[in-house]
């Protein structure tokens, strides 16, 4: 136990200084900048922001004594915090992204929402009680929520908010009934206690429903198939940083907490999603789920002429993708989960930023828009190029290992080998599938004319930097994985 | 030392990336300068590996040890022979492609990182290390064909580029699978051809999967429908290189990853395979008989050359694969010629490659140095003595003779309709109608420049060389068939 609170603070140091750092910047936006130019205002708001960030991972770098406090309410190992530390770094992008966006006058209240988010972000990753799940993944909803109405001129926007907020609400909901029978089946809320009362229940059919109204909360914060209605108009209407980062930092908290509700909630029940030898449990459920999501997600994806709806579908599959990772389970499905979801990630919020140069010049982000990107805007197209190339899974870039690497634990998951083979060649089938659809994008940029009156892009820089910054540490974990896999590794077994 | 081919690649291509396009000198002789040190880095290689038998290590370290994944870099005879087809085409690519005008650092750049990664393919030896090249292959050449190729390019580009990626995803699904099933934690190549740890049901699926992943690239009947709509719409230096290496790259795969590593599946296969290459042989050959279109007929002849290539793969006897090997080589070099003289030569200055329009045009008076280097090449390319694909498809067809007599005959028909063919493709394109009246052809046709005639002189020096002396390639190539590692391919396993 804890011994006092001072100790306590230096726990949660990280995500301390990120709510005091949110109110600063509202402080100093709505006292001390009132009335002045948005765009100055949101350059202080984001260097406040990029401040508290660089603090926050400074008290991050150091490894940490794996702790558990208070049943789970409070959970830090090296490796929550590895993954925090990449939080951090995806919202700080966004931060710089969201400054040249101008996509809102409440410059403070934005970036408030956005720092704030990434605490529930954080807190979702450092907690195993279904309480403080709850509650995290609600501080980060709600934010988010509000982050997607933000854009108040555009219906789009309204019309997306909605969306997300009631599906969100409903799911909420869902979740919250299935943590409720869950808790009435075993009297528990720490996760690993839990575990040890479903192993001696077995598959009890209110332990079945339980189950899947937990995965059809966590299946909507992920946009897996067939909770996905939401995404698209989301990642259309949405202010453009506010898309990035519910597609890339929400992704990865969603998905590190999915797995461990997966595997350490219902360590037990993992049952078998091997071709013909199906038997009840949470890995068949899911299976089921990443193959709808993929299957769809890349279909569907083939026919949009937005760029923002085509990233939307890619998610999509991206979710299938990512469960195949949770199905394999065990020390390589969760590494191989956390390598994908993360360099997704940052190719999510690389690929929004380009999408938000152009769209900001161009007025909208349908594919023909971008048509002879690579003339106007040499260096965004490269970076365009990698992200999306990396999302298709081409070697060397951070996307192709991480395929390679979650699929190849997904086929050797479970009791039977190969079992799950049925659900890689789906996957890989259908990622060449994704492929057509990427190199549509990537013919206007580089084959297709630009557009006669179309001359040079003018992009503010710090954007420039940050873009091109994403697009090399992709090429960088594509090429050599083991900077990140090693040390996701080493945090795994040091956790334990 | 060989490694450098790979890295010099692709820092030439980064390198042209940043040079400013309208230097187009600078850019040409940056682009020529890697390709040549390429090549004579590869030629070094020759020398340096002749030294050192079998498989020689060029780096061994550890890559991704999460997976038990090497960077391992190796170079045995069958690699060395096709590096240097690679060096030969790279160089001689960027002679033939001396007119581009258009985004030509942009050009040369892909140009030089599909080559990065065809040197790649060649000189790995760890599974994962090779799909990686073989992978990054892929969206250079749909670039090069989307934005600098001819008729059709959109299609033909998207066609061969999701055709590869099909491919690579089969390939993909077997490595996942052979890398669980063998339980071994390792992808080097060596090491699981030595040990094979894979049961005999999981080599029967596994094979005909990796295979034809692998045998997409290379051509193979049914599945060749790429390659003539591909070379077709590329610029010429791409359809060089297309027909030139990459082709090669598939039946370098299908025999280093698919043939080794599942002896007992294709074991299996192997009949079956075998008429699919001697059906492409024909296939191809009669196919290009019909074509209206100049370039349509190399297309289709490189499908029937390829199917020479999977024969001889087939046919598990020493004399057959050599004989693949030294026609992958022959065909590399044969086909590059081809692709140049209609693509660059031809097509470039009469803006057609329509049969008919050119049979009225008589360009065997406008044009004779084309001519004589078109009718050289096709005499190589129907299989004459003293070139390069005489001692290619003889060995083939020997090997085969053993192996499957009937295929043999029917392998044997498909290099008469290839001469005719030829012949065919020769007489209307450069010795036309004569007596139909004057020539339709433009009289100010630009004179051959120097960068065209090296590249004819080096090409045509190399089908000669390899024909009239043989050895230098088979003392490469027969040594490293009857390595240790090597055993399941020359006469089979039983199982």
């Amino acid at each position: 136990m804890i011994s006092n609170y001072r100790a306590l603070l230096a726990l949660l140091a990280p995500e301390t200084i990120l709510v005091v750092t949110a109110l600063l910047v509202l402080v100093a936006d709505l006292g001390l900048l009132r009335g002045r130019d948005p765009r100055r205002r949101a350059t202080v708001a984001a260097m406040l922001g990029g401040l508290g960030c660089f603090l926050a991972m400074a008290f991050l770098l150091q490894p940490p004594e794996p702790r558990n406090l208070l049943d789970g309410m409070l959970v830090v190992n090296p490796l929550t915090q590895l993954v925090k530390q990449y939080l951090l770094f995806i919202t700080f992008g966004t931060l710089i992204l969201a400054v040249e966006s101008r996509c809102t006058c409440h410059v403070g209240e934005y970036f408030a929402l956005l720092i704030l988010a990434t605490v529930g972000f954080m807190f979702m990753v450092s907690s195993e009680n279904l309480l403080m799940i709850f509650v995290s993944l609600e501080l980060a909803s709600l934010s988010l929520y509000i982050l997607t109405a933000f854009a108040r001129q555009t219906l789009a926007s309204a019309e997306a908010a909605l969306k997300y907020y009631l599906f969100g609400g409903l799911s909420a909901a869902f979740m919250l009934f299935g943590m409720s029978l869950l808790y009435g089946l075993t009297g528990e809320i720490h996760l690993a206690d839990i575990a040890d009362h479903t192993r001696s229940l077995g598959l009890d059919p209110l332990l079945i429903l339980a189950m899947a109204m937990i995965v059809v909360g966590l299946g909507f914060k992920i946009a897996a198939v067939p909770f996905q209605l939401w995404a698209p108009d989301v990642y259309q209407g949405a202010p453009v940083p506010s898309a990035a980062l519910i597609a890339s930092g929400s992704k990865v908290a969603s998905f590190f907490l999915l797995a461990k509700v997966a595997m350490v909630g219902f360590s037990g029940l993992e049952g078998s999603g091997g071709w013909g030898q199906f038997q009840a449990g949470w890995v068949p459920l899911l299976a089921v789920l990443a193959a709808f999501s993929i299957i769809l997600g890349n279909l569907a994806a083939l026919a949009q002429q937005s760029l923002k709806r085509l990233l939307a579908y890619s998610a999509i599959a991206h979710a299938g993708y990512m469960l195949t990772g949770v199905v394999a389970g065990g020390e390589s499905g969760l590494v191989s989960l956390l390598y994908y979801v993360l360099t997704y990630a940052l190719t999510a919020v690389g690929a929004f930023g380009v999408v938000d140069v152009v769209e900001a010049q161009a007025g909208d982000d349908r594919l023909s828009s971008f048509a002879g990107l690579s003339r106007r805007a040499p260096l965004m197209s490269f970076c365009l190029l990698v992200f999306l190339l990396s999302l298709a899974g081409i070697p060397p870039l951070a996307g192709f290992f991480g395929k390679f690497y979650m699929f190849s634990a997904a086929a050797g998951a479970g009791q039977h080998q190969l079992g799950m083979l049925w659900l890689v060649i789906l996957a890989i089938a259908m990622s060449a599938v994704s492929l057509y659809y990427y190199l549509q994008v990537l013919k206007q940029v580089y084959v297709s004319a630009p557009a006669p009156a179309a001359g040079r892009l003018v992009i503010p820089l710090p954007v420039q930097v940050v873009i091109a910054c994403l697009a090399l540490s992709v090429i960088i974990l594509g090429c050599f994985p083991n900077l990140l896999a090693g040390k996701l590794l080493l945090a795994f077994h040091g956790g334990h | 030392m060989l490694a450098w081919t790979i890295y010099i690649s692709f820092i030439g291509a980064a390198v042209l990336m940043l040079v400013n396009p309208r230097h187009r000198l600078v850019v040409r002789g940056l682009a020529l300068g890697t390709a040549v040190a390429g090549l004579l880095l590869a030629l070094l290689g020759v020398l340096e590996y002749q030294r050192l038998a079998g498989l020689a290590t060029i780096v061994d370290c550890s890559w991704i040890p999460a997976l038990g994944i090497k960077y391992y870099l190796a170079v045995d005879g069958l690699s060395l022979v096709l590096v240097i087809l690679t060096g030969l085409a790279a160089v001689t690519g960027i002679l033939f492609s001396w007119n581009i005008e258009e985004r030509v650092n942009e050009f040369f750049a892909l140009y030089l990182a599909l080559i990065g990664g065809v040197y790649g393919v060649f000189l790995s030896f760890d599974l994962f290390l090779l799909f990686v090249f073989y992978e990054i292959a892929i969206i250079p050449k749909y670039f090069l064909i989307a934005i600098w190729g001819s008729t059709n390019r959109q299609y033909g580009a998207m066609k061969l580029a999701l055709y590869s990626f099909v491919g690579s995803a089969m390939v993909l699904v077997g490595l996942i699978a052979a890398y669980v099933v063998s339980g071994a934690r390792t992808f080097d190549l060596v090491e699981l051809a030595r040990f094979n740890p894979f049961p005999a049901s999981f080599q029967l699926w596994a094979f005909p999967l990796v295979f034809f992943g692998f045998a997409i690239l290379a051509g193979l009947w049914p599945f060749h429908t790429w390659a003539p709509t591909g070379h077709v719409a590329a610029p010429t230096a791409a359809s060089m290189l297309l027909a030139g290496v990459v082709m090669k790259l598939g039946a370098y795969g299908a025999m280093r990853v698919a043939m080794t590593l599942f002896p007992l599946g294709l074991m299996k296969w192997q009949p079956f395979l075998a008429y699919l290459a001697a059906t492409g042989i024909v296939y191809g050959a009669t196919v290009a008989l019909v074509q209206r279109d100049l370039k349509f007929v190399i297309g289709y002849s490189s499908v029937s050359h390829m199917g020479f290539v999977l024969l001889g793969l087939m046919t598990l006897t020493e004399v057959g694969l050599t004989g693949a090997i030294l026609q992958m080589f022959s065909h590399g070099i044969i086909a590059g010629l081809l692709f140049a003289v209609v693509g660059r030569m031809v097509y470039d200055r009469t803006h057609t490659r329509e049969l008919a329009r050119l049979r009225g045009m008589n360009l065997g008076r406008l044009m004779p140095f084309t001519a004589v280097a078109f009718v050289i090449a096709g005499a190589a390319s129907m299989g004459l003595p003293g070139f390069s694909g005489f001692v290619a498809e003889w060995q083939v067809l020997v090997g085969a003779w053993h192996a499957f007599p009937g295929l043999a005959g029917l392998a044997g028909l498909g290099i008469i309709v290839g001469a005719a063919y030829t012949l065919r493709a020769i007489q209307q394109t450069f010795f036309g109608d004569q007596s139909a009246g004057p020539p339709e052809a433009p009289h100010d046709l630009a004179p051959v420049t120097w960068p065209e005639m090296l590249g004819v002189f080096i090409l045509l020096g190399a089908t000669l060389a390899v024909g009239l002396y043989p050895r230098v390639m088979l003392d490469l190539i027969v040594p490293s068939l009857n390595a240790p590692w090597m055993q399941a391919l020359v006469g089979g396993i039983k199982p």
